[in-house]
């Protein structure tokens, strides 16, 4: 009843501004552009690769490569979506009228995850095929074993991507504060600790590198991860329950 | 009805609201005053669920209003008119509201019709004047028909034609028997709006009664008697006679004589015994203005300094006089006049130690009397001390009958 009433209000929201429809088709073309142009580049690098990289080479992987920077629109999404409610003050209006803190919560990452979801794995299935287009004779067909599972979880990721982010705004209820320690988190921290010997066996437990091993059909040469893709999956999904699980006990027990 | 019983709200070491109990009626306005900063938007958002109380509770129709079922079809609020999404148009906040509430969506144009925003309802509300954003947060309230309406500071951004329209609004609803409930820090809007008052300062009740009992409490009539400029010493001498007639005199700054206590006719029957020529003598009501900066003038948080203007004057060429500051402009404590019958015994009393503007005598064109520094803390009022002075169902400390004191002195 409360949730069915939430959920219709949330779309009205999240349709009635542009931050929307900027965010959303920002994280489309930055994701599709930036696949399209890695698979043309790895095209053309192929023939000078080593045989180890050649050995090692993931066609599906590589019309993914956009993803790293288009998710960050996405992570703009999620936090807008939660945040805006605070930075605006109608968070108070809202829980006026749904005093049902969870009810309200949950509805709305409902209604943005739905909406996360169906342009995530859109974005996902186009840079694929786009992407596999500019490999040529290098591609990966969808019929492939674990293409159509990786081409699946891109979309998933996008999604999971746009819900963690919207956990950790309702934990920081400020957009300028959730960007500011999402984005360089997922930009630079991660990607850090990934480089260095010493922190990488950390690192790839944080959401997004376990996450993005379901884009992944072919592991590179001497991968001791110690998950599958969709034991990285797993570990993703636990992220975003816990920082859903903390936004919901902010909202429930702060003053709004 | 709102029914707070013993409500209190502490930020860390503030408290924001200590101990307040009060009834909110149907069927009537009434109106929540008190200074900036003294708890009324706390309040507000402790009746609707937002903020926790630390201690003490308030119900809606017996209900906390998280437990209140249906909430938005029985409570309908504006608690910032500010509080949009400015990239929404009208119609799509006011939608997006309604069905939160499960509100059919053709009532969304009633009520932007109701306050008069039908032209825009389609605009971005980001370009909206805080007048037409006032009128969105109403229409926002008004949207689950809803018996209990809480208001805060909904004039705030109106013009005129505005503030009558919100003013007729609030009494209709009422005089349809509906609980509403409008914070302001306007006595004058308070007193054409609302037929109850509760006042707060630093979080306390200081008052809660109808507006009639208000004024007839705290506006002591007084006379105005104005005697010949040109003859000081008749002055002194009707000073004189007032006095033993029983009669309080003050000197006001231009020279006449504020005169409490007696009758216009005794005044002048007074005076011609004395043999003195009046050049006035009128009649005049302390403004509820004035009898509700009396009773806050202590609980104030945030109260202005003269302007020294240090370091930023040009040094005056020769010759020149200062210019005169306008006695009562800036100046916290200038408004009030005690009433002549509390002098000293009022609780909340402002700066205890300031000499009464009054008291003595001032010279014309100088500066009026030293204030206290205003960065000093006023009086405290700390959290503990009125807890026991403040019984649920106040009655302020001025209401004595003005009649008797006079004979007390």
């Amino acid at each position: 009843m409360a949730m069915a009433q939430v959920v219709r209000s949330e779309w009205t929201k999240i349709r009635s501004v542009a931050s929307t429809v900027w965010t959303l088709s920002l994280a489309v073309v930055v994701t599709i552009a930036l696949g399209m142009l890695i698979s043309a580049l790895s095209k053309s690098e192929y023939d000078n690769m080593s045989a180890q990289d050649r050995l090692s080479f993931d066609p599906t992987f590589t019309s993914f490569a956009g993803t790293s920077l288009g998710q960050l629109a996405m992570i703009v999404f999620g936090v807008l979506v939660v945040a805006n409610e605070y930075s605006t003050g109608m968070i108070r209006t809202s829980l006026a009228a749904v005093p049902q803190r969870g009810a309200f919560l949950f509805g709305k990452i409902a209604v943005a995850t739905l909406l996360a979801l169906v342009v995530g794995m859109a974005t996902s299935f186009a840079a694929f095929f786009l992407g596999q287009a500019m490999l040529g004779d290098l591609k990966a067909s969808l019929g492939d074993p674990g293409v159509l599972r990786a081409v699946f979880g891109g979309g998933l990721y996008m999604t999971l991507i746009a819900m963690f982010s919207m956990g950790v705004a309702a934990m920081l209820r400020s957009p300028m504060l959730s960007l500011g320690i999402l984005m360089p988190f997922f930009f630079l921290i991660s990607s850090i600790l990934g480089a260095v010997d010493a922190t990488q066996k950390v690192g790839r437990f944080l959401p997004d590198q376990a996450g993005s091993k379901i884009m992944q059909v072919v592991p590179p040469v001497g991968d001791d991860t110690p998950y599958g893709p969709w034991g990285g999956l797993g570990i993703m999904v636990l992220w975003v329950v816990a920082a859903l699980i903390g936004g919901y006990v902010v909202l429930k027990r702060r003053d709004a | 009805m709102i029914e707070a019983v013993g409500l209190t709200k502490r930020y860390g070491d503030k408290t924001a609201v200590y101990n307040l109990s009060f009834q909110v009626r149907p069927g009537a306005v009434t109106g929540f005053l008190g200074p900036n900063g003294s708890g009324k938007s706390t309040t507000m958002r402790m009746i609707l669920g937002l903020d926790n109380p630390t201690s003490g509770r308030v119900t809606i129709g017996g209900y906390p209003y998280r437990k209140l079922p249906n909430a938005p079809r029985q409570v309908g609020a504006l608690i910032d008119a500010k509080a949009v999404h400015g990239g929404r148009s009208a119609r799509n906040h006011l939608l997006s509201l309604a069905q939160l509430s499960g509100i059919p969506a053709r009532r969304v144009d009633e009520v932007l019709g109701v306050v008069g925003l039908q032209d825009v309802a389609r605009k971005r509300s980001r370009g909206f004047s805080l007048g037409m954003g006032q009128r969105l947060g109403i229409a926002a309230a008004l949207l689950g028909d809803p018996q209990v309406l809480l208001f805060d500071e909904p004039v705030n951004g109106l013009d005129p034609e505005g503030i009558l329209w919100v003013r007729n609004l609030m009494k209709a609803l009422a005089a349809e028997g509906r609980t509403v409930f409008v914070s302001s820090h306007l006595m004058s809007e308070m007193a054409l709006t609302a037929d109850h008052l509760i006042v707060i300062g630093r979080g306390q009740l200081l008052a809660d009664m109808s507006v009639r009992d208000f004024i007839s409490a705290n506006s002591a009539g007084f006379a105005r008697v104005r005697t010949p400029d040109t003859e000081p010493h008749l002055r002194e001498k009707l000073s004189l006679a007032l006095t033993e007639a029983g009669g309080q005199v003050l000197p006001e700054q231009d020279g006449a004589l504020r005169v409490t206590g007696l009758a216009l006719p005794r005044i002048s029957d007074l005076a011609h015994e004395a043999g003195v020529r009046l050049w006035e003598l009128s009649p005049h009501q302390a403004s509820l203005e004035e009898a509700y900066m009396r009773m806050t003038q202590g609980v104030v948080d945030y109260r202005s300094t003269a302007d020294q203007k240090a370091g930023l004057q040009q040094p005056l060429p020769p010759g020149a006089q200062p210019p005169v500051p306008v006695p009562g402009q800036g100046q916290p404590g200038w408004y009030a006049p005690p009433p002549p019958q509390h002098a000293g015994a009022h609780p909340y009393g402002g700066p205890g130690a300031a000499p009464q503007p009054y008291a003595q005598p001032v010279p014309q064109g100088q500066a009026a009397p030293a204030q206290p520094p205003a960065g000093a803390p006023a009086p405290a009022v700390p959290a503990a001390a009125p807890a026991a002075s403040a019984p649920s169902s106040v009655s302020p400390a001025p209401v004595t009958d003005p009649t008797k004191s006079e004979d007390a002195r």
